[in-house]
């Protein structure tokens, strides 16, 4: 049962070496979290470069040309550099360890997942600097302005994609494979931690959709190079055929990078209201329904292209529809609280702005449902305001509290509270100044991806822009704390938390290089 | 048991790789999918092929009167000038009426044009019966040529019946490069 | 003692709180210069009407929702004692928060339909305009039965001084062209949209229309003004670098005034042609032809005609510009495919295009002193 590889109690390689080489799910998980934390921060650069220019009206620092790159390049490094990996990450490094397993199913394409990922976003940036400069039409790439208007350093856009894509779904291969294949005797599906049930979720909605990601962008290369007419009209084709191909990914993408944010915060509340997670059936069932229903919601991004009046109410039913598991999830969090114990340490501050915010990102999402009314949001920066709202203070915060969570397991020392409830204050507080203002900019009438707007958008962009700087720079003490984290602290036990329930706190902190060699039975 | 394990385990990965090839294939397969739900709906306001007509089986509805308003554009990089010779009728459904367009190639060299069609309200298109388009081939003109093409054309007799008007676009694309050296007289 | 104080002072803080909620509930209402606009059509009231009471559906149930969570977190804290219940599920509750939000989106969906079906009525219109989008100006074409077509572009007229910050911005910065969109009110206007290159969306809120303008397709769209005025809107899709600069500005005005400035432009469209063949001086044509360098060319190739190498060359000195008259014609007339260098013999007259390309050979610090006159313009467009 025991591989005889334990026998050799020998730690990691040293050196470089390790790092290229290793097919510990713990060390890939490191790599990967270090990775998305870092292309967090070029994200937020551009962000920043944003949000610079868009200080006061005028332009002040930048070419229209470079600042729509700049919005170009902050969507896709946000979504496919830095808010994925970083859950493939955690994924990696807890899924084994919460099923009893010793590995991943796969460690050795784990480390190809991973490796790819430095590559491609080596190859996404260097664009930036080519003569034509990077992609300029929006991280949702548009034919015909991403086809024929596009500048020539799209192939390496869509080379660069292909290869994020791979890494996606060879990751999520290892995860099903995994979690399928090596839970623990006793460990029944409906026994599984809400992460791991999250992730096998997404996992298998990444592997529906992400092929045909890449089969967009391979009709756009054709377009280019081959003279095809997928999305040219000239040649019978149709620009809004990769609307509907683009966005047949794009809406399951959006529920890819919240649904493993849903399994942190269902483990994260529960451990700090000392309760067990109330409605874990229900909470199954409701993730599963909103990864079905993900699947035809797609042309509500589509609602001013001119769809006959039967589809828009027949996408307008089913995005109202998708509200209903979503709310139910919020129920089930809040009814956790409700005559829990609770302690408010970082992770469970963490946890609650999410069940906040992402709610408020919720109710913006039910406007933007009805159709008539998404006629005067669509392209504003209401919109942006909405998915901003649920993918920061949703999907990050969930990955920051992730991160607050588990880095004393990681690690063995405890984060300094003071430090990360100081995190957490500038964070929230910087947020909601960047953003909340947005909501407002929209319904008055500012559109979206523009470098200049006229005199009544002023107050609330300069607002805005204090905010980001605010949150933005709040990030790097983030990363001072966890380097200080990782360099020492207080020494932490394997529990680490008085509410916590689980295998992966049955481990010593920091858990050993490998754990569960021989799988624990389940009762 | 490790056997088992492995066998398991390559089984699901293989059920799993062949999941992905089959939904890229499935990303193409939109492809033809929304041409065929784009003529069954009309969406897009695209409209369908030639149609055969035949007087016998096509009665002329004289009780209802449908407005059919032309209108032409370029797309970017096309000279051409191009215009409908009238800029609408008022039919009886299943008329067989014909329009011309007029186009002219102002420039010194031969140029090959794709007109593409489309209707609003796009629930009028299935009911557009086009039995001569010059948009069904692509057509050529030498320096400086011009020509009136003709469009014959029937509004279907189940046309819904609200709709007493409706436009028909057609925006003129430069294809010569798609074209260049293939011999385009036979069509 | 001590624990009555501290009653009083969570009772305070609870008021408090649940005040300043109350409080910015009618706020909601008053911000009207943060909120959608109720806009001067019909159409437009109504989708504030369902913004609204979305808005306030959202509203309930965050309180409730919020208010659970808020109690929770002041009343369950283990630091001031709670001890955990041990309850984990029940089947009742899930199956209540299940059907009420569906009841409720019911009865959200259903004003929803109602006001899409309108939205989508686009029968019996009495004007139909067809709205082109190009990169970076919207093009009106107004269809008519009889007599000469209306066409123009319109133009954002704020000068580049004001955008790069060495002027004050005026009062509708970004948001002022040269030919706005005449409509009447209280006149069923149908709008057929399309583009020339990209996609892009024609916006303007006060009507709650955006439609999508896709090349080589046709869109439609609808409104009926009330309230004579001046409208403002903006391109809604990115459709390249300048498309925060292709604002829409549409006057209504009543439908006698209407008429008589569609007659006025039918005039002016046969006058053109007659225009191109009158005489013209090189001062007259540079002085015409200052104007529309302003206007069409000048976000690229700059006011000072030095351009912004290397994807928008300098006119300054080029060879282009000051060398062979047959080239520059061509360059000007039929563009640079490959480039962003569009063909503006399809989106200028022959006035315009001669003036153009003769200001562009003695103005910018060019001075070949060459002339070319709307009647060769013609002519180079007849025959090469």
């Amino acid at each position: 049962m025991a591989t005889g590889h334990d026998d050799h109690h020998h730690g990691p390689a040293k050196g470089i070496t390790r790092w290229l080489y290793t097919t510990n799910h713990k060390d890939i998980g490191s790599m990967y979290l270090w990775f998305s934390f870092m292309m967090f921060l070029v994200g937020g650069t551009f962000a920043l470069v944003i949000r610079a220019e868009l200080f006061q009206p005028g332009l002040q620092f930048l070419e229209p040309n470079f600042f729509n790159q700049m919005t170009t390049m902050h969507g896709l490094v946000m979504v496919f550099l830095a808010v994925m990996p970083a859950f493939v990450g955690l994924a990696n490094w807890m899924v084994p360890m919460m099923i009893g397993a010793p590995d991943m199913a796969l460690p050795r394409m784990n480390n190809w997942s991973f490796w790819i990922l430095p590559f491609s976003f080596l190859l996404l940036f260097s664009t930036l600097f080519m003569e034509s400069g990077g992609p300029n039409f929006g991280w949702t790439f548009y034919a015909p302005l991403s086809t024929t208007y596009a500048p020539s350093s799209v192939t390496f856009f869509i080379f660069a994609i292909h290869i994020m894509g791979m890494s996606s779904i060879m990751g999520s291969i290892n995860i099903i494979a995994t979690i399928q294949n090596m839970r623990a005797p006793g460990m029944t599906y409906m026994k599984m931690p809400m992460f791991v049930w999250t992730w096998l979720i997404t996992a298998y909605l990444l592997l529906a959709v992400m092929p045909v990601l890449a089969g967009a962008v391979t009709m756009m290369l054709f377009d280019i190079h081959f003279g095809t007419s997928f999305f040219n009209a000239a040649g019978g084709g149709d620009p809004v055929l990769f609307q509907h191909v683009f966005w047949f990914f794009g809406h399951p993408e959006v529920y890819i990078m919240i649904l493993p944010a849903f399994g942190i915060v269902s483990e994260i509340i529960s451990t700090f209201s000392r309760k067990r997670l109330f409605g874990y059936d229900s909470m199954v069932y409701a993730t599963a329904s909103i990864a079905f229903l993900s699947f035809i919601v797609w042309a509500h991004h589509m609602f001013t292209t001119g769809m006959p009046l039967a589809g828009q109410l027949f996408f307008m039913y089913s995005t109202m529809l998708i509200a209903v598991p979503t709310g139910v999830k919020v129920f089930n969090w809040v009814t956790t609280m409700f005559k829990g114990s609770l302690t408010f340490e970082t992770p469970m501050l963490f946890a609650i702005a999410f069940v906040v915010l992402f709610t408020l990102g919720g109710f913006t999402g039910l406007m933007l449902a009805a159709s008539p009314a998404d006629f005067q949001y669509h392209d504003t920066y209401f919109v942006v305001a909405h998915f901003h709202y649920v993918l920061v203070p949703g999907a990050v915060f969930s990955i920051m509290a992730a991160a607050y969570y588990w880095l004393p397991k990681w690690t063995g020392h405890m984060v300094d509270e003071n430090l990360g409830r100081l995190h957490f204050w500038l964070s929230f507080i910087g947020i909601n100044v960047l953003f909340f203002p947005q909501h407002f900019l929209g319904l008055a009438g500012m559109p979206r991806r523009i470098p200049d707007y006229a005199l009544q958008f002023a107050d609330f962009n300069m607002l805005s822009s204090i905010g980001a700087f605010i949150f933005g720079f709040s990030q790097l003490l983030f990363l001072f704390i966890v380097i200080k984290t990782v360099r020492g602290g207080k020494k932490a036990t394997a529990e680490v938390w008085e509410g916590s329930h689980g295998l992966e706190w049955t481990v010593p902190s920091p858990a050993p290089y490998h754990t569960f060699t021989v799988p624990p039975v389940i009762k | 048991m490790k056997d088992k394990h492995q066998s398991s385990l390559s089984k699901l990965v293989a059920k799993l790789a062949l999941a992905v090839v089959g939904m890229f294939a499935f990303g193409f397969a939109l492809v033809p999918l929304y041409d065929v739900i784009c003529e069954i709906t009309g969406l897009n306001g695209k409209t369908g092929g030639r149609y055969e007509y035949q007087a016998e089986t096509v009665g002329v509805d004289e009780s209802r009167e449908v407005t059919v308003q032309f209108a032409a554009s370029n797309n970017a990089g096309m000279s051409w000038e191009f215009r409908p010779m009238q800029n609408q009728v008022t039919v009886h459904p299943g008329e067989l009426t014909e329009v011309t367009f007029y186009a002219r190639n102002p420039t010194g060299k031969r140029m090959i044009a794709q007109a593409i069609p489309s209707v609003a309200p796009s629930r009028s298109a299935d009911y557009l019966r086009k039995t001569e388009c010059f948009c069904f081939t692509q057509q050529v003109l030498e320096a400086g040529e011009e020509v009136e093409m003709p469009l014959l054309f029937f509004v279907d007799q189940a046309i819904p019946g609200d709709i007493h008007k409706f436009t028909l676009s057609y925006t003129l694309f430069d294809v010569t490069q798609n074209f260049a050296g293939r011999d385009l007289s036979a069509k | 003692m001590l624990p009555t104080i501290k009653k009083r002072v969570n009772k305070l803080w609870s008021g408090t709180v649940l005040m300043c909620l109350a409080a910015l509930l009618p706020a909601l209402g008053l911000a009207a210069e943060v909120n959608m606009p109720r806009g001067v059509t019909a159409i437009s009231r109504d989708t504030y009407d369902l913004h609204m009471t979305i808005i306030w559906v959202c509203v309930v149930i965050g309180i409730i929702v919020y208010g659970v969570l808020v109690y929770s977190l002041i009343k369950f804290r283990k630091s001031k004692g709670a001890v955990a219940s041990t309850f984990h599920h029940s089947t009742k509750l899930e199956i209540v928060w299940t059907l009420i939000p569906f009841l409720i989106l019911v009865g959200v969906a259903i004003p929803s339909t109602e006001v899409l079906s309108r939205i989508y009525d686009t029968t019996e219109s009495e004007v139909d305009i067809l709205v082109t989008g190009y990169q970076w100006r919207w093009q009106y074409r107004y269809l008519s039965d009889e007599g000469e077509e209306v066409a123009f572009f319109s133009n954002l007229t704020t000068p580049q001084e004001q955008i790069q910050n060495e002027a004050d911005k005026g009062e509708h910065y970004l948001l002022e062209v040269d030919e706005p969109l005449v409509v009447p009110t209280n006149t069923k206007v149908r709008l057929l949209l399309t583009s020339a290159d990209v996609i892009h969306a024609w916006w303007v809120p006060a009507f709650a229309v955006k439609k999508d303008a896709i090349p080589g397709f046709i869109n439609e769209s609808w409104f009926n003004v009330e309230e004579p005025g001046i409208y403002r809107g903006q391109c809604a899709e990115l459709c390249g670098q300048l498309h925060g600069f292709m604002p829409i500005v549409v006057n209504a005005v009543d439908r006698a005034e209407y008429d008589a400035w569609l007659a006025e432009k039918q005039e002016a469209a046969a006058a053109v042609a007659e225009l191109a063949s009158q005489e013209w001086t090189l001062d007259q044509l540079v002085a015409e032809g200052q104007g529309v360098y302003t206007t069409f060319c000048v976000a690229c190739h700059q006011a000072n005609g030095q351009g912004l190498p290397p994807a928008f060359p300098a006119l300054t000195g080029s060879p282009i510009a000051t060398g062979p008259i047959e080239d520059h014609i061509d360059v000007v007339l039929h563009g640079r495919p490959g480039t962003a260098m569009a063909a503006y013999g399809a989106l200028l007259n022959p006035v315009q295009l001669a003036a153009v390309i003769t200001f562009e050979r003695n103005a910018l610090g060019n001075s070949t002193g060459d002339m070319v006159t709307p009647v060769e313009i013609l002519e180079a467009l007849a025959a090469e």
